[in-house]
């Protein structure tokens, strides 16, 4: 019997990194943040408030085996281990299982953190658009939250939405925002209140001859649109910046920034690890403050 | 922060607000005592400070909790809002 093989469209890049330029032998802090998320799952470690290694894959059924994996993929190569680092913050969805955490931390609070980091301290929105929830976050010059919203009612309008846009039309999900991008007329968007409901209106209008791009096109204004509505109610300030697998997609934040008629800020990070970041970043602050307590 | 305990329903919403950067001003957190359903509990938040919060088991049924402190009549201050000094708590309902 003959198998026939089937690509996943809907597979982003799982990767791993760290800057073989540091020694972190003689640092004084090493702190970690492990965010694990519905979708995916990351690590950072950082070196002194540096960041210097982190991991990005996708997560797991299992939250405590997804956090180990991620954990023990960013130390790859590095010649640390576990042991090395003095404090490990656990945050997103799967927060409270991860197993070698000194603490749990809201994904909200460290997404403000790292945004800030990212960022930097004029960030006052941050949009995590996440793989299953979108949040919008109101934070000061700290990067502490003031005030957030979040839907997590649907997919529709999050990572794992266009994860299924990507399948059903067979379009790569690295791709996904450029093609979406080249249409000579932009479409009406389709249903926004439901990945299903949208799944079912594209097929509808590839047969009525729709291309694929037009098609991409009306799901990525449609989860743009959507966002739109939640970020009117917590009231944009600026600086805006995007986190979160979807900021990748430029089809998605080229027409959420037309309708906001607001620019998001560009990071030399990846977008996708904020979360682990601010986990590390408050890892980095209760050390120093146990250390102070103890002195 | 405005943390908001509680939920929304078809009747309405349900929300007890405490703004966070009001609470930790606080020393003494007396909404804890005032409440006569002892819905209110100290807890450690993100930012390691000592704040008021509601606790968990009671989250999705304050509208039942608070009955008493809210008669359909005249409403006399609620327990918990007298004894917040900083002025943190509200109620959406």
């Amino acid at each position: 019997m003959g198998e026939v093989a089937v690509k996943e469209f809907w597979r982003w890049k799982e990767y791993n990194w760290h800057d073989e330029n540091k020694d972190w032998k003689g640092a004084a802090t090493i702190t970690a943040g492990v965010d694990v998320g519905s979708v995916s799952s990351q690590a950072v470690i950082m070196v002194d408030g540096e960041l210097y290694a982190y991991s990005n894959m996708r997560t797991g059924s299992d939250s405590p085996d997804s956090a180990r994996k991620a954990m023990n993929w960013a130390l790859e190569n590095t010649g640390m281990t576990l042991d090395d680092i003095h404090y490990v913050v656990g945050t997103g969805y799967g927060r409270v299982n991860v197993p070698f955490a000194n603490r749990a931390i809201t994904e909200i609070a460290c997404h403000a953190r790292g945004g800030n980091y990212m960022y930097g301290p004029t960030v006052r929105t941050i949009l995590d658009m996440g793989g299953q929830d979108c949040k919008a976050i109101r934070c000061d010059e700290r990067g502490k939250v003031t005030n957030f919203l979040m839907n997590d009612k649907c997919a529709a309008g999050t990572g794992r939405g266009m994860e299924v846009f990507a399948d059903l039309l067979s379009v790569s999900i690295e791709d996904v925002g450029d093609m979406s991008l080249d249409v000579e007329e932009e479409p009406e968007p389709v249903s926004s209140t439901c990945v299903v409901f949208a799944k079912s209106e594209a097929t509808s209008l590839l047969r009525e001859g729709w291309s694929k791009k037009k098609v991409l096109a009306a799901y990525c204004s449609a989860m743009a649109h959507r966002v739109v509505s939640l970020l009117d109610r917590i009231d944009v300030e600026k600086d805006f910046a995007i986190t979160g697998g979807i900021a990748k997609n430029s089809g998605v934040i080229k027409r959420l920034e037309d309708e906001l008629k607001i620019k998001s800020l560009t990071s030399k990070y990846d977008t996708q690890i904020a979360g682990a970041l601010g986990g590390a970043l408050f890892a980095k602050s209760l050390v120093e403050k146990e250390r102070k307590k103890g002195a | 922060m405005k943390a908001n305990y509680g939920y929304l329903d078809g009747s309405g919403e349900y929300f007890i607000t405490i703004d966070t950067d009001l609470c930790i001003e606080c020393d003494h957190h007396g909404c804890v005592d005032a409440c006569p359903e002892k819905l209110f509990e100290i807890m450690i938040d993100d930012y390691d400070d000592e704040v008021s919060s509601i606790k968990e088991d009671h989250r999705k049924k304050i509208k039942y909790d608070c009955a008493s402190c809210k008669p359909a009549g005249e409403r006399p201050p609620l327990p918990c809002v007298e004894a917040c000094t900083p002025g943190a708590i509200t109620h959406s309902w």
